[in-house]
């Protein structure tokens, strides 16, 4: 740890009224949620701010319930509680396998959907989840709320349309029809960054979302365009390398990253065909 | 047997399971410091000032002209200066040295270095200059090609593999009177002694090493500590005042010793019917920018480098060369998983271009007692390649997986292996090791210089002395390895610990327990008072080795390998599962066969990480990885179980049979995974075997054919 | 910072930020929890915090306010004797993160259920043979066998 922690400062807000006036009138402040990230960050000595705010005192963000139809996940739920929930493994299964693939157990137990969100990787294995379910990220400030799509809260890499008195209270998933798949392929079996995540759903209006081949997480309305109107799944592929962005880095290869996303394309095609999903967790 | 032969619990087993065992960063001193690094970004240039940004009240500077002695890390060419004074000539080289007792500030101090960049080597095949090079030679190697009727060629590559011990390096230096004492993660408290006494200009008795509880070594605290051992040790006499250095994950693997990269090519002479007739085999290391230990990795590299086969007429030669990048160092293998990794694939090419079966070309060609190896040297009753061939074919099933498996997404494969136990050539008798044994009231007190480092030598050498002198485990005392108490047993390295050191005490128990003649040791000590054996190396009779020439007997004695290795390829991420891994293995006897298997598994595991995920990533000779999360070692999930099965054929010369075993296993999987990968039809020839390679690669029926052949 | 350490009411004097794993080797004096990365990658520095096992080299000490924290120190647990008779305890710098990490295991869990929970915690010396042994039972993790070799 590089990082004098000594000389920086934490807030400690009890309600979330409290923590929007303070990201109001005494910022710039970095939330934390569970830390995983921003920790690691002040570890190797990458994290610049001075101020912090402690939002693991709210509970107007923690908890997952259905309202009306929607179904509503605090900023504050963990991985684990997602993976557990009776709720999501109904209503969003992929997100259930998004977070049993993310980091392990130990951070499953801390790290959070919000701090996934507003952390804005472009390699966050719950974000193309979220994109093809359409979901909706519920933003408070002080005086205001927004309801921000999923696919309009990104900007650019690691860009978000969060302003600094903005907290992200909630996601909230619209009910999704169709067959769901979700697939990441890491860099070794478990506690792995992406290499490419893909989600998708198989309905009358397929939806497809992709992770680490682009600055942000991407949609790719042209290849959904082709799968549409019935065209051929190596058209569909054939359109999907041109979508997106993969670059080379120190993980793997724009090559690698475009021959495995129209792999996983086939394989999400194939395995929704007929209503059973075949096991493909590796 | 009482003891040797018996899985007894390791000794300090529990208090490992319970933290309650101390390793140096859960130690502390009075008046402590903490200690800091300032380091090199640029691979090669000029040093030409250093700036203190920062305030340096509270502070202890240390530069290379605070060096009493020599500015030197010492070990075997004496190249490396332990504080850069004004040429750089690899990233990451250490500067100036830090301490304070706040480690908030301390971390906060900024230092500027203003250098001059030069142009740095960074490609082994261009470098200027070599630490070392050697020839052994066989027999006619025109000769041996004109009786071919086939000719295969082939060029492997392996990568940089950084050891990541699970506990960083780590030393607390503690200033006496014009004296220094170093507890430290390490393991040969001589090495660093001999590196602090030259650096400190201190004569022997004024410099004290005591190793800690060490949290992990594979060769990466052979000769590393010497360097951070130095720097706490020049601060701590700086300031008057204890000073704790340990590294981070980062900064120790960036900074800190890797396995050496590889290129060897091969060009092999066979018979139609599967004789090998000439082995000219050229191995070409990347030393990184100082010798340290290169010159003995090359010949330990070169000496493994035709694989266990018989051939009339060889030719291998070496070069370690110079490169601008952190020195390359000894880990778990020291140059043998490369070349043997090379060799075994060779020869899985070789079955190809023949048609024959690679377990029955290996059956041909494999060593038997009485074959005489390139170097000269004649094997005797202990040559096990044979066996351990057969034993991982048939517990593995293999021919019926290769017939079965082929044309699927199913690989499978074999790699046969060896290691000489000890030292290489003369290397034992010029270390001269000692081992000592102390009679104590409720039985005996060992003491030698040889580390525990989680492979079990606390135990194992415990066990040899209880089963001599009929004595409970527990009545067998260690003694910490402290320098001022312990005689130097040599570096606990080259799989010579059991083997020889226990070979020692050994002895001396046998002289103890004529000494005592039945009584017992506390009666013993109240009649004839103090009784401590102490026994120097002599080596077995009938091995001599010529340095000059390089022909004689190589090592004493060899272990044998084989290892079988099973294989899924992803068809949509061209990931390689290793699903199971069946090892064999020949080292004389299992003095502990819970821990001599824990060393098959352990390190089979680090070998196919070796194989599979780990690859040390430079940009501009600087590692760009140096995180866990970017440097993969296999997790549970990328761990398949491991059947080991350990043979037994008792080396007359050893401990109860003992030979040694704690390397050989790291050569086994990469050649293994290599060559299921070839079974499911993919050519690498290159490790780690990334997706990104398997996918990039040729296929086999396109690309097996050999690069040149010439048929009678 | 007031909280419950292995049991015991403990009120600590440190900066809120402050990592746990820090305030428990430093503060409280317990050296049983290790550092091997700083990041949340090897898992030798995992305690439970309301049972629940987590790195506590990202964990502020802010974060266990109120809460109940367990250490290797405080865990009452066979499964340290388990790990030493079967092999799964070498160097031994990884053992109390195993430890803690698998405490939230059933009793008889499976090996892939062992594998599952301990993704988290890297072995270097191991290959985890031993530790899966030793928590999902002798026959999980094919045991080694020791013949003569026949001389030929």
């Amino acid at each position: 740890m590089v990082t004098a922690l000594g000389r920086r400062s934490l807030l400690e807000p009890r309600s979330l009224g409290e923590a929007l006036r303070l990201l109001r009138d005494e910022g710039p402040l970095v939330p934390l949620a569970g830390c995983t990230d921003v920790y690691v960050g002040l570890h190797f000595g990458t994290v610049p701010q001075q101020r912090f705010l402690d939002l693991q005192g709210l509970r107007a963000l923690r908890g997952l319930r259905l309202r009306g139809d929607t179904l509503v996940i605090g900023a504050l739920a963990t991985y684990t509680e997602i993976l557990r929930s009776p709720l999501v493994r109904r209503r969003l299964p992929i997100l259930a396998e998004a977070s049993r693939w993310v980091g392990s157990p130990q951070i499953q137990n801390r790290g959070t959907l919000g701090g996934n969100v507003a952390n804005a990787s472009p390699a966050g294995d719950t974000l193309p989840v979220l994109a093809v379910a359409e979901a909706t990220v519920v933003l408070r400030s002080l005086d205001d709320e927004r309801r921000v799509p999923f696919g309009s809260f990104y900007t650019g890499y690691r860009r978000t349309v969060m302003r600094p008195d903005e907290l992200i209270v909630a996601i909230e998933v619209p009910p999704v029809e169709g067959r769901q798949w979700f697939r990441k392929v890491g860099t070794r079996a478990a506690q792995a960054i992406s290499k490419v995540v893909m989600a998708a759903v198989r309905a009358r209006r397929p939806r497809v979302a992709l992770g680490s081949v682009a600055p942000t997480v991407v949609r790719v309305p042209r290849t959904e365009a082709v799968l549409a109107a019935g065209g051929e799944l190596a058209e569909a592929q054939a359109v999907l390398v041109e979508e997106i962005q993969p670059i080379d880095d120190l993980r793997s290869t724009a090559a690698y990253r475009r021959r495995v996303s129209a792999n996983l394309l086939a394989q999400f095609w194939s395995e929704t065909t007929t209503s059973r999903r075949r096991g493909r967790r590796s | 047997m009482r003891s040797v032969g018996r899985s007894v619990p390791r000794k300090e087993g529990l208090d490992k399971a319970r933290g309650r065992s101390r390793y140096v960063d859960d130690l502390r001193f009075p008046g402590m410091l903490f200690g800091r690094t300032i380091r090199t970004t640029l691979p090669a240039g000029e040093l030409l000032a250093v700036r203190l940004d920062f305030d340096t009240a509270g502070f202890t500077v240390v530069d290379h002209r605070d060096i009493p002695g020599r500015n030197v890390v010492a070990l075997i060419q004496d190249d490396q200066p332990c504080l850069v004074e004004r040429a750089i000539r690899h990233a990451e080289e250490p500067v100036l040295l830090l301490a304070h007792e706040d480690r908030e500030a301390l971390h906060a101090a900024t230092v500027r270095l203003e250098c001059r960049p030069a142009e740095p080597v960074l490609d082994p095949e261009r470098s200027p200059s070599a630490f070392k090079e050697l020839t052994i030679e066989k027999g006619d190697l025109a000769r041996g090609f004109a009786e071919a009727d086939l000719v295969v060629e082939g060029e492997y590559r392996t990568g940089r593999q950084e050891h990541v011990y699970i506990e960083p390096n780590g030393v607390i230096a503690v200033p006496g009177d014009g004296a220094v004492t170093v507890y430290g993660s390490l393991q040969c408290p001589y090495y660093v002694h001999k590196a602090l006494v030259a650096l400190l200009g201190l004569p022997h008795e004024k410099v004290r090493v005591v190793q800690t509880e060490t949290g992990g070594g594979f060769g990466g605290k052979e000769d590393y500590p010497s360097i951070i051992a130095g720097h706490a040790a020049l601060l701590a006499l700086k300031s008057g005042r204890p000073v704790k250095l340990v590294y981070d994950r980062l900064e120790d693997m960036a900074a800190t010793t890797k396995r050496h990269p590889s290129i060897v090519r091969h060009r092999t002479g066979v018979t139609r019917d599967g004789r090998i007739t000439a082995m000219e085999i050229d191995v070409l290391l990347d030393g990184g920018a100082y010798c340290t230990l290169s010159p003995v990795v090359l010949s330990r590299g070169c000496l493994h480098a035709t694989g266990p086969y018989r051939c009339e007429n060889v030719r291998v030669h070496g070069r370690v060369v110079m490169t601008n990048t952190p020195p390359s160092g000894a880990f778990r293998g020291f140059g043998a998983p490369q070349t043997v990794f090379a060799a075994e694939v060779q020869m899985d090419r070789v079955a190809e271009a023949t048609g024959l079966d690679p377990v029955r070309l290996r059956e041909s060609n494999a060593l038997r007692p009485g074959d005489t190896m390139a170097t000269g040297q004649r094997l005797g009753e202990d040559a096990s390649a044979l066996a351990v061939l057969r034993e991982a074919v048939l517990r593995s099933d293999f021919h019926r997986k290769r017939r079965a498996w082929r044309g699927t997404n199913r690989g499978i494969g074999l790699s046969l292996f060896f290691h000489g136990a000890g030292f290489t050539g003369s290397g034992e008798v010029m270390l001269a090791s000692r081992a000592a044994l102390e009679l104590r009231p409720r039985g005996a007190r060992i003491l030698v210089g040889s580390t525990e480092m989680g492979q079990g030598t606390r135990t194992t050498l415990a066990q040899i002395v209880a089963e001599v002198l009929s004595l409970p485990l527990d009545r067998v005392e260690v003694a910490d390895p402290d320098t001022a108490r312990v005689p130097d047993s040599g570096p606990t390295v080259a799989s010579r610990t059991c083997m020889v050191v226990g070979g020692l005490l050994k002895a001396c128990a046998e002289e103890m327990k004529e000494r005592l003649g039945g009584l017992s040791p506390a009666i013993y000590l109240k009649r004839h008072g103090p009784l401590t054996i102490t026994r120097e190396y002599a080596p077995p009779p009938g091995i001599g080795w010529d340095d000059a020439t390089y022909r004689g007997d190589a090592y004493a004695t060899y272990g044998w390998g084989c290892d079988v290795a099973e294989v899924e390829l992803d068809p949509v991420t061209y990931e390689v599962r290793p699903t199971r891994v069946t090892a064999v293995v020949e080292i004389g006897r299992a003095v502990n066969p819970l821990m001599a298997a824990g060393q098959v598994e352990g390190g089979t595991a680090q070998g196919l990480g070796y194989a599979l995920l780990e690859e040390v990533v430079l940009r501009e000779g600087r590692m760009a990885n140096a995180q866990l999360t970017n440097y993969l070692i296999p997790t549970t999930l990328d761990t398949p179980p491991v059947d080991v099965t350990i043979l037994e054929s008792p080396y007359r010369h050893g401990p109860f049979g003992a030979k040694g075993v704690g390397e050989m296993p790291m050569s086994g999987p990469g050649p293994a995974v290599a060559n299921a990968v070839r079974h499911l039809g993919k050519d690498v020839r290159s490790l780690p075997i990334t997706p990104e390679k398997v996918l990039e690669c040729a296929s086999l029926s396109t690309a097996d054919a050999p690069t040149s052949t010439h048929r009678r | 910072m007031r909280f419950s350490l292995n049991g015991r009411r403990t009120d600590v004097d440190a900066p809120p930020l402050k990592r746990l794993l820090d305030v428990l080797r430093e503060d409280c004096l317990l050296t049983g929890t290790k550092e091997g990365c700083g990041e949340g990658e090897c898992g030798a520095c995992t305690v439970l915090v309301d049972g629940v096992p987590v790195n506590s080299c990202l964990v502020p000490l802010a974060h266990v306010r109120g809460r109940r924290v367990t250490t290797i120190e405080g865990l009452r647990s066979r499964l340290p004797e388990a790990l030493v008779r079967e092999g799964g305890t070498q160097c031994g710098i990884c053992t109390p993160g195993v430890v803690m990490a698998a405490a939230t295991l059933g009793p008889r869990p499976t090996a892939a259920r062992v594998r599952e929970a301990l993704a988290g915690n890297l072995c270097r010396c191991t290959g985890y043979a031993g530790i899966v042994r030793a928590l999902a039972g002798a026959r999980a993790a094919p045991p080694p066998r020791v013949r003569r070799a026949r001389r030929r």
